[in-house]
This record gives C-alpha cells, structure tokens and sequence, in this order.
C-alpha cells in the first residue's frame, strides 16, 4: 500500500506490520485489549451499544447496521447461540478478507469473541475458502495460540466467559456467501439459501440464533472498543462510518488494497492512489460490488463513495472489489462475462435466477455476435427487472446489475452491436476482423511467427497477409506488431 | 453418475472409513469428510460417495447432491499436473481469455478433463485472490502471475520431464 494521506488503515491497521503467526506482536498492538476491558467492564448490552453508536455496517456488501444485528440475536432467548465469520470470498477480485486472515488474524477472533459475549454465544465458526490454504494454517495458528493463553476457551480473564472458534471450510460455492446459504453449508448441506424470516438471528445454524458477519466487519470491532465510537463515527460520512478496504485491479496502474475513509471519490481512488489507468489509455468504466455490482463511468467520478450513493448510481458497495477498465473493454462482453459467472453459481433452487439468468446470457450471447435485434435490447430490460423482483436471495436480486447498468451507461454500445453489428471496443470476436495495413506492413515477419494457427502468410521483406478462415481473433499479431500495420475492424 | 467405474481396495476402503470415523460419523460433517476423501482420492468416483454416505447414514443422493454442488469437488480424475486458469473478473480484463484458449489448443482438450496420458488437466478457477498478478495460473500448487498467451509453452515445458 503505498503511503498517502487519503488512506487511513483501521480493517488494515496491523496488516504487513506485526507477524501474523506471533500473539505478542498483536498483543503488543493494544491486541485483546478490547476483549478484556468489554468482558470486564461492560455489560453485553452496553458493548453492543457501542457497536450501535459507531454506525458500522456490514462490509460484507450488504450494508446492515452491525450493532443493531448483535441487538436483535442478544434479544432472542435460547440456550445455545453461535458466532459466524463468514470468509467465503467469493467475490472474484476482491480479496481484503485473505489479506486481513492473513495478516491480522487474532484481529478476527478477538473480535468475534467480543461478539459472542454481547449476543450470548459460546461458540463461533469461521467459514472459509478451501482455495486459501495460507489464510487457513495462520487463523489456525492463531487460534492455538489464543487458547493457549487463555484468551479462548474457558472463563476467559476470570470472568466466568467461555468462548471457542472453529473452522469449517466451503468447497467453491459463491452462493454461501449469502448467509442463509452459508449455514446451510456449515450443516453439510447443499449451499441453497432460504427465505428470510425467520433470520440467522432467530433461527440459524442448527436452528439456533446466530449473528453471520464478515471478516472486515469483525476486523473493525477492536478499534471501535479501542478508541471510541464517537472516533469511529467521525471518519467517513454521516450514514457510512469509518473506512472501507477496496481491492483495485483491472486496468489501473497501482493494483492492490486500499483503505480510505467513506465519502472519497473514485476519482481520489482510481487517479490519486491507483495512479490512474494503464499505458496511458482512456477511462472507461469502474466495475464495484462484482457480480452484484454495476459499471460505473466518467460521470460517477465526483460521487463521494458510500452504500447509499453507490446504490443510486445503480451499482453497490459488494465486498469492496473495484476493477478498472479502460477504452478496449466491451461493455456487452464484460456484461456477459458476469452472467456467465451467474448462471454457473446460481443454485438452481428458485426458477427467476436459474432459467431467467440464462435468458439473459443466452440474448447478451446474440447480441455479441451480431445477431440480435432491438426487441432483444427491451427483452433484456424486462428480463432483468423481473429476476431482480422474484428472486429469493441477494445472489438474483442483484444479478442482472451488470447488465442493466452497463445499459444505462452504455446504450451506444448495445445500439452499435445490434444496428450496426459492430463492437466499439474491438473485442466480439464475431464482430472484428485484424487486417494488415499494406502501406504500413515492412515485412518483419514477426505477425506471422506468433500467429498461433499459422495463417499469417509473407516473404521477409513483402508485405503479409491474414487467411481470415483460419484466423480464429487471438489479436497475437495486434500486439506483436511494431509498426501499427495491423488493423481491427 | 460418472461412467467411470473403479474397485476401492481394501485399505483404501479402510481409509475412508477412518476418515468419516474421525469425524464422528456425523452428517453434518459430509463436507470436511468430502475434502479428506478427494485429498486422499484426488477426485470423488461414485464408489467413495457411496461408502461415505453409507458410513455418515444419509442416502447416496445426498452425497451426490452436495458433490455436485460445489466446485471445488470433482467426479472425473484430475491430470498429475492440474492445470487452473483464474477466470475472476480482474484476470478477465488482463485477458485469461486467450490464456485459457492457448492451453485448450496446445494440450487438445476441453476445460474439466485430462489429456488422455492424464498428464494434465484443464479446469477455470473463480479468482484465488491474487488480482495483482492477473492473469493469474496454477499448476499444481504452484502459482504464475502475468501470463501472455506467448508464454503458456514456457510453462509446459517446464513439467516436460515430469
């Protein structure tokens, strides 16, 4: 992360400063710290109360209220309640919940014990990605070592508090993510989620109350004991307290994580920090909230970031992952690209998401290969607001955003597809054509040498040719060429 | 079910059986004994689905439902040298598009299967969280960041001998 006064690390605040593997460090860091002045001086609805008064929301995508989350599963009665971390990243491009597991793991427990005492739980799990075996061994090695200190297990600093995580492992599901979902995992189940109500926090893993929260969420809990909600609630904006990590990739200079408080703008994010766009190519869109999420454009640069504006704009916050494109991304591929990932992850269960996503493809399909029409443009429309009404969960609620924002943003590019059967970008590849410029074409063979297929024809020295039933639009030629004697039509 | 049909050993019969027994025979547990079962197997054929769900008592169905579900869970062999491309959204914009298309043309076969020497296989993978280095592949358990099309020959030619 490089050193710049629009960032202010609180999820990130010991990431790649304290070993992760060693207790003191963290402790050193003011670690556990929390949890013992909560267990000792608060009682658990004072503790959630703090939690309330800071105004943290779930960073997990969708934007709860976290403390009035703990509120409710303090309130139900039951003699059993679990704690759920839920970090199944399946986000593709986000990928703040690896770092924080990987470098401040006891961040996580500490937190989630704190957790457990306000709502009254004994137990918590962590679910985690079977893809992220670091994460794995080093919340492992973390959890050994808080037991062996005593700051897991039983009558936690002498005060008659017992409280143990475990960790259950998903098996590459995007699905659980949601958290209805996500329990139905943790029981062995198939990962489809259910209708809410009742809540996790009434009826949850095994069918007793329990409060689901994300990594980064949890990686907030400490600091807000530590220095106060008022501090907390003083950084960001009025309805989104504190900072938000951002995973930046794509097309964009500085890759990586960031953390700024809520309210920068994208500009801040995407031209200050990230550096701004790849060899010096145009702005096009930044893609927010993943599958879930929509294409935002030049005009949406100013909008100060939070859930609420990010939701206006007809995108949302997801898990923080924001990929950057610039001008030779097609916006009806990139649209297809998150229906394909939808259509795979959908769980079948309701039939808007499973038949209706595919529907979707199927006319983003036609339409990127220069078959459809403008009927298919209103049917596409339609298509989408209706599995965004009658879906059961968040998975096909939001699944048509990428199509619809990517239509509201980029209706001349849809038009041009279908009235003009011709792709802006230069990326269907039933719609380009490479051609060899011949006023432009030396003869330096290097087209022909990396053609893959071999169907770049020349002497040394003459100028080259491209047998275009056998070019199968791989652009090698494109890029290899020095001379700009390659065209895309 | 898968058209492959396998005899579990004996000890690789007394194996699983360990393994579903070290988690107490629980049903709850089908998923943590799934990942044991595929680490020991490498894959999941019906015939181990069938021993688990006979020692978890629940149907076969159910075992089959939960493979099939998820991803990370396979039925067909992987290669010696499992082949993953990265296909989340920040690879696909550095294009692992074309990286994907590149292995399935040198190796001959589609994503999900295995050259017929089962050398290696072929299967997409839904981000590893590694967005710097897109495209990102994994061979085995080995990582490469910012592969080129140009460069997957590179890349198996390094497990040419092995």
């Amino acid at each position: 992360m490089s050193e710049n006064i629009k960032q202010i690390r609180v999820a990130l605040r010991n990431c790649g400063f304290i070993n992760p593997e060693s207790i003191d460090e963290y402790i050193a860091a003011d670690g556990y710290e929390a949890l013992g002045r909560v267990l000792t001086e608060k009682t658990p609805e004072e503790a959630t109360k703090e939690i309330i008064d800071s105004g943290l929301r779930g960073r997990g995508g969708g934007g709860f209220p976290t403390g009035v989350k703990w509120d409710i599963a303090r309130k139900v009665e039951s003699d059993q309640k679990y704690v759920v971390c839920n970090a199944d990243e399946g986000d593709p491009g986000a990928f703040m919940d690896r770092s924080i597991l990987e470098g401040d793991p006891h961040s996580v427990i500490e937190a989630m014990a704190i957790n457990g005492y306000c709502i009254g739980a004994d137990k918590g799990l962590v679910y985690i990605r079977a893809e992220y075996p670091l994460a794995i061994e080093r919340l492992k090695t973390a959890l050994d070592q808080a037991r062996e200190y005593g700051l897991l297990g039983e009558d936690i600093f002498g005060t008659g508090f017992n409280f143990d995580i475990e960790i259950r492992y998903g098996a590459g599901a995007f699905v659980c993510g949601e958290e209805t979902a996500l329990i139905n995992s943790m029981e062995g189940h198939r990962g489809e989620p259910t209708f809410k109500p009742p809540f996790p926090a009434q009826s949850g893993y095994l069918g007793k109350p329990t409060n689901v929260n994300n990594v980064e969420t949890f990686a907030n809990i400490p600091v807000i004991f530590n220095k106060g909600a008022e501090w907390f609630a003083s950084i960001g904006t009025e309805k989104s307290t504190g900072t938000k990590v951002f995973a930046l990739a794509g097309k964009i200079n500085n890759v990586g994580l960031i953390e700024v408080p809520m309210g920068t703008t994208l500009r801040e994010v995407i031209f200050e920090i990230g550096g701004g766009i790849k060899d010096g190519k145009k702005f096009k869109s930044v893609q927010t909230g993943g599958p879930s999420g929509g294409c935002l454009t030049e005009k949406h640069l100013d909008t100060p970031i939070d859930f609420d504006n990010l939701l206006e704009s007809g995108s949302m916050m997801g898990s923080g992952g924001m990929i950057v494109m610039d001008e030779d991304d097609c916006m009806v591929s990139v649209a297809r690209f998150y229906l394909d990932f939808t259509v795979e992850e959908s769980c079948g269960k309701c039939t808007p998401c499973r038949v209706g996503n595919k529907r979707l493809y199927e006319l983003l399909d036609i339409i990127s290969k220069g078959n459809g029409s403008n009927n298919d443009l209103d049917k596409l429309r339609n298509l989408g607001e209706v599995i965004i009404d009658t879906s059961l969960c968040g998975l096909g609620q939001t699944s048509p955003n990428p199509v619809l924002s990517t239509m509201d943003n980029f209706w001349d590019e849809y038009l041009a597809h279908v009235e003009d059967q011709r792709c802006p970008a230069g990326q269907c590849k039933d719609l380009i054509r490479y051609e060899v410029i011949e006023e432009n074409c030396v003869g330096c063979t290097a087209c022909a040498r990396n053609c893959p297929v071999n169907c770049i024809s020349g002497e040394r020295k003459e100028i080259h040719h491209i047998d275009q039933s056998l070019c199968i639009k791989c652009g090698a030629c494109f890029e290899k060429c020095r001379f700009n004697a390659i065209s895309v039509s | 079910m898968s058209a492959i049909k396998i005899k579990l050993r004996e000890n690789d019969l007394q194996q699983l059986k360990e393994v579903c027994s070290s988690f107490n025979n629980e049903a709850g547990e089908l998923i943590n004994v799934l990942h044991k079962a595929q680490s020991i197997f490498g894959y999941l054929p019906a015939e181990v689905q069938e021993v688990i769900a006979k020692e978890l008592n629940v149907s076969v169905a159910k075992v089959y439902g939960v493979v099939t579900f998820y991803s990370f869970f396979t039925m067909v062999p992987r290669g010696r040298h499992p082949i993953s491309i990265c296909t989340g959204t920040a690879c696909y914009v550095r294009g692992a598009e074309k990286v994907l298309d590149e292995f399935k043309r040198i190796l001959k076969v589609p994503v999900g299967e295995a050259t017929p020497d089962g050398k290696f296989s072929i299967t997409g993978l839904r981000c590893v969280g590694a967005c710097g280095l897109a495209p990102v592949v994994l061979v085995g358990d080995k990582t490469y960041g910012r592969v080129a099309p140009d460069g997957v020959k590179e890349i198996l030619k390094e497990y040419e001998d092995k």
